[in-house]
């Protein structure tokens, strides 16, 4: 579905992607962990046409998507929840989520994603008509991962869902990416809880300094002991 | 910290009792006057209240653009200035419109939604050459290209219309009536006429529309709006289109009510109209037109009430005033301070 090959993207003259090439197939979760400045947001930036690549393709769906603006990536059926959450604080819930809608249509297809995402998000449908600035961390990452989905991504781009979450919060956001993904999301999920995603993704790749330096199945990294050492804190 | 906290709270004693104390006299000022002279005072409210609808078109250009990519467009003014003359241009040369007529009327409305479209395009183009390279520069940079394209464009004016302010006839009609002995020129109604349908539309655009929703999503985080699917550019250059076509609008209805061009008018109301916006806070929609009549309203009262500064002190008057707000209430009578929440 998302295939990256030899992707470079630079900060001036900083290397930030090294040349990393990896791949995401239909129905799939996949992610990419690494610490901190390891280059994973910057990827996804790429991705989602923010950031325009030195060299390098982006292959989605058979279609070369690298330096395309961001809107039409969009329009391409890829939706980024962004690192930071990025909602509009000065709208309210409601209004955060047609926004998510934006380039779609379909009225009655529309209504249908919003039901859904309030589902799987009950708390939203409490906080429907409140600034979203005004709503606390954890409520403002489901809006930004409803936001998101109310887009009908065909690939779904998360960055890190999980940061500054009370842990029975973070429990719970796990819990919905692997159901949006049982749903038919094809899921791409960044994260620095190397553990958290490791449990929820099938396939994973350890991005260190800009370069991909090791990828397999999630279990078998789980149990390997380098990445133990690094980055399950074992 | 318990010393410190005291020191604070008696801080704000302090200004919130001079902030009140000035309010009170404002008030006490407004009210001899209304008692000495109540045909007077009602006299200015209204001159005063027509400029501050004039003032608030140009207002909500600066406060439009500086809501969306935080640039105080120094052209603005400028573009209004453009707008004049292009009014004069297309009533009394092109179509030679004179005198107040069923003709005038329909040239006078065809010329609104043309100066309208004239400025509104001009506006784009700026933002388009001259602007749009600069977004990620440092703030200075498009600034001072700003400050930039504002002279150009006083060039242009003095090619267009000479060195010296030019008199034109209008084709409004020039009589006036009273109640109850105020004064009230038909130019005025006009005014109100023109301007108030215009601010509504503005607000419906921004408050209802799919371009205004993509207009507030731009201005309040535009990577986020680009993951959302919003084309910025295109909502950056909308904005400069809005902002444009209001200039274009007020500049028409300032050459024709008061019949005067003047390469340099977009200098003086263009700071009028900052002004404005910055009193109500700038970005704040709302605000600018309240800040825009706030200060018509106060000059009107100065230069016509009975005992007042007068109008050699009009500027000072408004100037004074906006600092001191400045000085309490440092975001402007709208704004709010954002919290940023990580």
């Amino acid at each position: 579905m998302l295939k990256i090959e030899n992707l470079e993207v630079t900060y001036g003259n900083i290397k930030a992607i090294k040349g990393i090439s990896l791949e995401v197939n239909q129905g799939e979760i996949v992610t990419l962990i690494g610490s901190n400045g390891a280059g994973k947001s910057t990827t996804l930036r790429t991705i989602s046409g923010i950031l325009k690549p030195k060299s390098g393709s982006i292959t989605f769906n058979g279609e070369r998507i690298e330096g395309v603006e961001g809107h039409e990536i969009v329009a391409k059926g890829i939706c980024q929840s962004p690192e930071g959450r990025r909602i509009f604080p000065k709208m309210t819930v409601d209004e955060n989520l047609d926004l998510g809608a934006f380039l779609r249509n379909d009225k009655a297809e529309i209504k249908r994603d919003r039901q859904r995402v309030l589902e799987l998000f009950p708390k939203l449908q409490e906080r429907i008509d409140q600034k979203a600035g005004t709503m606390s961390g954890g409520e403002q990452q489901m809006l930004a991962v409803g936001r998101a989905l109310m887009g009908s991504p065909k690939l779904l781009l998360l960055d890190e869902p999980s940061m500054g979450l009370a842990p029975v919060l973070v429990e719970m956001i796990f819990e919905t990416i692997k159901k949006i993904n049982d749903q038919g999301t094809t899921i791409l999920l960044v994260e620095q809880n190397a553990l958290a995603a490791l449990n929820v993704a099938d396939r994973a790749y350890v991005l260190e300094s800009g370069s991909i330096k090791m990828s397999g199945k999630a279990r078998d990294l789980i149990s390997n002991d380098e990445v133990t050492k690094a980055y399950l804190g074992g | 910290m318990a010393n410190s906290s005291t020191r604070f709270s008696a801080r704000l004693l302090i200004e919130r009792s001079v902030a009140t104390l000035i309010i009170g006299l404002v008030f006490f000022w407004l009210a001899i006057n209304l008692v000495k002279s109540p045909s007077q005072f009602f006299q200015s409210s209204i001159i005063g209240i027509s400029n501050g609808v004039l003032y608030a078109l140009i207002a909500l250009g600066y406060t439009l653009v500086y809501g969306i990519i935080e640039l105080i467009n120094f052209a603005h003014g400028d573009l209004f200035m453009l707008g004049g003359l292009f009014a004069a241009t297309f009533i009394t040369v092109w179509f030679k419109q004179e005198t107040p007529s069923n003709t005038g009327y329909a040239v006078f409305f065809l010329c609104l939604i043309a100066a309208m479209g004239f400025c509104a395009t001009i506006n784009v183009g700026i933002e388009r050459f001259a602007y749009r390279r600069l977004r990620k520069a440092p703030k200075l940079a498009p600034l001072i290209t700003a400050v930039g394209v504002s002279f150009i464009i006083q060039f242009i004016g003095i090619r267009w219309n000479g060195s010296g302010p030019k008199t034109w006839n209008s084709v409004l009609p020039s009589g006036e009536f009273t109640i109850s002995s105020v004064h009230i020129p038909y130019t005025t109604v006009i005014s109100f006429l023109v301007t108030i349908p215009l601010l509504i539309f503005m607000t419906f655009i921004v408050a209802k529309t799919r371009r205004g929703k993509a207009m507030r999503a731009t201005a309040q985080d535009a990577d986020a709006a680009r993951l959302m699917g919003i084309n910025v550019n295109k909502t950056i250059s909308f904005t400069f289109a809005l902002g444009g076509a209001l200039a274009g609008a007020a500049g028409l209805l300032f050459q024709q009510t008061r019949g005067l061009t003047n390469y340099n008018l977009g200098y003086q109301l263009g700071l009028i109209a900052f002004t404005s916006a910055v009193l109500g806070g700038i970005g704040n929609l709302s605000g600018a037109v309240l800040g825009a009549i706030l200060i018509g309203l106060i000059q009107g009262l100065n230069d016509g009430l009975p005992i007042g500064l007068g109008q050699q002190w009009s500027q000072t008057v408004v100037f004074t005033i906006l600092i001191l707000l400045m000085v309490f209430k440092p975001t402007g009578l709208l704004g709010k301070p954002m919290v940023e929440k990580v």
